[in-house]
């Protein structure tokens, strides 16, 4: 049963719409947005990337999100839908496909995520709500935001974007990292820095009234600017109040095919995955009736998080099994993720590897990574 | 509302009463079964694979959960516009009202609802039992044999034939005679509790019944079937060979739980050609620790094992703690198993939390006896620590 946590609150989420920006750039996943954008992702042996950032929202009390495109997203309609499987299939609000840019510019270069935003602008105006939150699907994290909205509200922010202050900076990924003062005020903000980072990093959660949006898309729109983050936010830092709001548990920012590797088996320490799935509501996902996994006689399985529907005979260490994983007897799988449907044949050895979905890796064969650049198999490949 | 050739009624008011504490709160089709389902689940996909968009449920006994549970049928993608699954309770009508008196009754009871689709032919089912069967193939085989009434039956061992109704039949399946619980069966041919029947038929013997007999047990095998037998009714016998179970009894419901397990369970449910749909509650996936040791265990999502698990199921929101043991059993939804717990051939309900180092079904008082018994603890129970529950005890 689903706890309408929202209740719980102060904030006023009925008021608040949301954008999730899927007009990025996803090349940086290499074979796995081949055919796929960066939110339809897999990620933690159950979900897509979008399903973290979509079920925030919807169990912060946020009824209306739209949805940005750009390409490489059949594989998304396909797991969203009407939006059933996050309560948005409504008759008032609920979930908006917001088409690509280019489709009402033919023969035009596309010029940035700022022009998705323009190609849409009749759905945001329409909309009656009197604030927005703007996110990104590459962000794993399990946030609250009527806290932050609360905050937006209370320091009466222009601006109010969710950051975390990083214990570990990866060099392996990028961050869009910024830099505060005592009060939170950003001061300072940069995508990708190659040097001269700061140890705080954008969720790229931003928060602000509507009308401020369709201010600032004008504004750029007009001087030729087309990137939400550099133009709209950042050109923004001097002549708005902008400020950060500190978020504090877990957070994954999926930046590169090792920072994906890595977050994925980070969800095996207890803590995290705590953090990610037992903290402020479900993560919520397209259900697929998958029967339970079977463990059969002889298996060894030990530190995995596995789906339903697998079937497992092998071994299996520190490795993520995403839906209807078959596993033969003999076969080893290590530091691994095995997306949906693959099947790993009898005494097959696997260790540092990426399975995208329906991967066949036949009897006897062995593949082989490295911990810090994981061998990724395309999907259905035969191996 | 467009005419329908079959429309199936489900009959899911039954209490279960062998079931014990399983059923304290709920119907027997809303018992839990098979890590992730419920009974109902079973008949209602059925339905869906086999193409039947209408369905009824007929609920009596402690419909609250059965209700919820149902919804609007999406789950089995039963909501539809035509048809789709309606919950019937017994209802007021302008004589007064009165709760099924029996199976047949509850069909009678809702003549007005299966006039609405006019059907050709009318499936009747029960809500709790297990298997997979294509409902399509056994109307295309009433319609081959211009049978009147078809009824589904299986072969089981002479020796259990008095458990069951038994179908004599000729050599073209067509039955010539039914016995309730013979002594002396003359076939092995049992009936499943599925029927075909014609709707036009059904629909005058039922009325007929109502009317002419005040103190009629309203029941298809005691009072609508013989009748229709003595007015010599065209009935057929449609033999089903996968695997059915009644799960009717606490043994039986163990049983066919251990049937999910094996190289190549009995009953397979991970076959993607014939889904059995849930409500599938939403959760993270299943997490074994680096102490973990699962073995021939069937495990569902949401559950967190750091102990060990032998030949047994865990429906989702199991916490099976570090040190502790389950083994031959059946773990149902959201129950927390602490460290150095012991659990053995039992069936542990709904929320049960058993304190550590408890032990469950381990030791046995009748040393001469060598038969199975099984514990069951049952929902929403708190097992103290180091507490000694015996072999065939039952809890709640």
């Amino acid at each position: 049963m689903m706890t309408p946590i929202y209740k719980k609150g102060g904030a006023n989420m009925n008021n608040v719409m949301a954008i999730i920006n899927n007009a990025l750039d996803e090349s940086f996943l290499d074979k796995l947005t081949g055919h796929r954008s960066l939110a339809s992702v897999p990620f933690g042996a159950r979900y897509r990337l979008i399903d973290f950032p979509l079920s925030n929202m919807v169990n912060s009390g946020i009824t209306n999100v739209g949805l940005l495109l750009q390409t490489k997203y059949r594989s998304l309609m396909d797991h969203i839908g009407f939006g059933k499987a996050w309560d948005l299939d409504r008759k008032r609000n609920g979930l908006f496909i917001l088409p690509p840019a280019h489709i009402y510019q033919a023969n035009r270069a596309y010029k940035g995520d700022l022009q998705n935003f323009a190609s849409n602008i009749d759905y945001i105006k329409r909309s009656n709500q009197e604030y927005v939150i703007i996110g990104s699907p590459n962000v794993v994290a399990n946030i609250d935001y009527r806290d932050a909205f609360k905050y937006h509200i209370e320091n009466d922010n222009d601006i109010t974007i969710i950051y975390r202050q990083l214990e570990v900076f990866r060099r392996d990924t990028t961050y869009t990292v910024i830099n505060t003062d005592d009060n939170d005020r950003i001061i300072d903000m940069k995508v990708n820095p190659k040097k001269n980072f700061y140890k705080k990093i954008s969720l790229q959660r931003y928060i602000m009234k509507k009308e401020l949006l369709l201010d600032i898309i004008d504004e750029c729109i007009s001087k030729g600017e087309w990137d939400f983050v550099k133009n709209a936010i950042i050109g923004n830092l001097n002549n708005l109040k902008v400020y950060g709001y500190p978020f504090r548990s877990y957070a994954a920012v999926i930046n590169s095919i090792n920072g994906y590797y890595k977050s994925n088996l980070e969800l095996l320490k207890p803590n995290v995955w705590q953090d990610l799935f037992l903290k402020n509501g479900p993560i919520y996902t397209k259900p697929k009736d998958e029967a339970p996994t079977g463990y059969k006689n002889g298996v060894n399985a030990r530190n995995i998080l596995a789906a339903n529907g697998c079937s497992i005979k092998g071994e299996v260490k520190n490795s993520v099994l995403f839906r209807g994983v078959k596993v033969h007897p003999g076969a080893v799988i290590k530091n691994s993720i095995i997306m949906q449907k693959s099947e790993i044949g009898e005494n097959a050895y696997l260790e540092n590897v990426i399975l995208d979905k329906g991967v066949q890796i036949t009897a006897d064969k062995s593949l082989k990574g490295d911990t810090n650049l994981p061998m990724i198999i395309a999907k259905n490949t035969i191996v | 509302m467009p005419k329908e050739e079959m429309l199936a009624m489900l009959l899911a008011g039954g209490k279960g009463t062998r079931l014990g504490v399983l059923t304290k709160n709920i119907a027997k089709p809303a018992v839990p079964f098979g890590a992730e389902y419920r009974l109902i689940d079973f008949p209602l996909s059925n339905c869906t694979n086999s193409g039947i968009t209408t369905v009824g449920v007929l609920t009596q006994y402690k419909p609250l959960v059965l209700n919820s549970y149902i919804g609007s049928g999406s789950s089995w993608d039963l909501d539809r516009h035509n048809g789709g699954v309606t919950v019937l309770p017994p209802y007021v009508k302008e004589g007064g009202g009165s709760w099924y008196k029996g199976t047949a009754d509850a069909i009678y009871q809702n003549i007005e609802f299966i006039d609405i689709y006019d059907p050709e032919y009318v499936l009747i089912l029960s809500g709790d039992h297990i298997y997979k069967m294509d409902y399509a193939e056994m109307l295309n085989y009433h319609k081959t044999k211009n049978a009147d009434v078809s009824i589904g039956v299986l072969e089981v061992p002479w020796e259990e034939t008095h458990r069951f109704g038994i179908m004599n039949t000729n050599e073209d399946q067509k039955i010539i005679e039914f016995q309730e619980k013979p002594e002396n069966a003359k076939n092995n041919l049992a009936s499943m509790g599925i029927y075909i029947f014609n709707w036009e038929y059904l629909r005058k013997y039922l009325i007929e019944e109502a009317e002419e007999n005040d103190d009629s047990a309203g029941d298809f095998g005691h009072n609508i079937i013989p009748k229709m037998m003595a007015d010599n009714l065209n009935f057929y016998a449609y033999t089903f060979k996968g695997y059915w179970k009644d799960v009717g009894t606490i043994e039986s419901y163990w049983q066919a739980h251990m049937d999910l397990l094996g190289e190549k369970p009995i009953l397979d449910l991970q076959d993607r050609n014939w889904i059995i749909y849930s409500v599938n509650p939403n959760r993270p996936p299943q997490y074994l620790s680096e102490d973990a040791e699962v073995d021939n265990s069937m495990i569902n999502k949401g559950t967190q094992i750091m102990g060990t698990v032998k030949n047994s199921v865990l429906f989702f929101g199991v916490k099976v703690a570090q040190d502790a043991v389950v083994e031959d059993s059946v773990i149902l939804p959201n129950t927390r198993i602490r460290s150095g717990a012991k659990i053995k051939n039992s069936i542990v309900g709904r929320n049960v939390i058993v304190e550590k180092n408890s032990k469950i079904g381990l030791e046995t008082d009748d040393k001469k006896s060598n038969e199975l018994k099984i514990t069951v603890i049952g929902d929403d129970e708190v097992i103290p620590e180091a507490s000694n529950i015996k072999a065939g005890m039952v809890v709640g």
